[in-house]
């Protein structure tokens, strides 16, 4: 397994756990966009969205560039891949889990039927 | 977004800071997949899968409002490392609720049974104490996490004396 960062993953899903910002990753996703453009969208002061900008660059998750007057933003090259992959490795688990249960359940049914049929 | 995934079948998704919830749907009556989760003899045959590299040494389970649950895990007594903790709820066969008592920053697990299309939708939650405690779960858990995981393919328990 890739190994993560603790620090890493803790600055992204802090910046995950709010919605504005999830909404402008969903938007960065689309296009690129300037810090005017977010707080627009999201009727928001230009310095509320700087904030949260702020804390998804810090985690990685945005790339912002300054050119003349206009700070651009755009997702992280490997911002939501750690992070991914870490919710896939759980996933692992419980798939293999999950695919055992399957193979109980149906043997229970199986039991049953038999059961119903030895009964009738 | 990256904070979900899932095969179709099983689905990951961390919902809060706190909270990761895994759902999937049984082709099974909900009553057989609840006697799956609340019977020691048939929990003990999926809980561990067999790509686990330690196998489940003994499964205790007084599944009751109230009563306790330890599930030892290593090759043998001297080496073996316990879950255990408490059913807060129990009951059948919709809703189980337990304690992770191993650690002091384990979650609270809860596993809702509803009946889905003749079938039955699983809903697990992990209900973490702090953002933290669920960050180290994980992190416990990718040190453990064995090449074996890959090849599900490979995966069927051994059902025919068990049940």
């Amino acid at each position: 397994m890739v190994q993560y960062s603790t620090a890493r993953l803790d600055a992204s899903f802090a910046a995950l756990s709010d919605a504005t910002r999830r909404g402008v990753l969903e938007q960065l996703g689309r296009s690129e966009a300037s810090i005017t453009e977010l707080a627009d969208k999201f009727h928001m002061t230009l310095t509320g969205m700087k904030k949260h900008v702020g804390v998804l660059e810090q985690a990685g998750l945005v790339t912002t560039e300054k050119v003349g007057r206009v700070r651009t933003c755009r997702l992280g090259r490997f911002g939501l891949e750690d992070e991914a992959a870490w919710i896939e490795g759980r996933r692992r688990i419980w798939t293999a889990r999950f695919e055992a249960l399957d193979e109980v359940v149906e043997a229970l049914k199986r039991k049953e039927e038999d059961d119903g049929r030895s009964r009738g | 977004m990256g904070d979900r995934v899932g095969d179709g079948r099983t689905a990951v998704e961390r919902r809060s800071e706190r909270q990761l919830v895994v759902t999937r749907i049984f082709d099974a009556p909900v009553r057989l997949v609840f006697d799956a989760w609340s019977q020691a003899e048939l929990f003990k045959l999926w809980w561990a899968p067999k790509s686990n590299p330690v196998p489940l040494l003994s499964c205790e389970m007084d599944v009751r409002t109230g009563g306790g649950y330890r599930l030892a895990f290593g090759h043998d007594a001297a080496s073996a490392m316990a879950f255990f903790g408490s059913y807060l709820e129990v009951t059948p066969p919709s809703r189980l609720v337990w304690t992770n008592d191993e650690s002091q920053d384990a979650a609270v697990t809860t596993v809702t049974f509803e009946e889905a299309d003749g079938g039955t939708r699983l809903v697990l939650r992990e209900l973490y104490p702090s953002k933290a405690a669920l960050d180290e779960a994980f992190e416990g858990m990718e040190d453990a996490m064995p090449e074996q995981f890959e090849q599900l393919d490979e995966l069927l328990i051994g059902l025919g004396a068990g049940v």
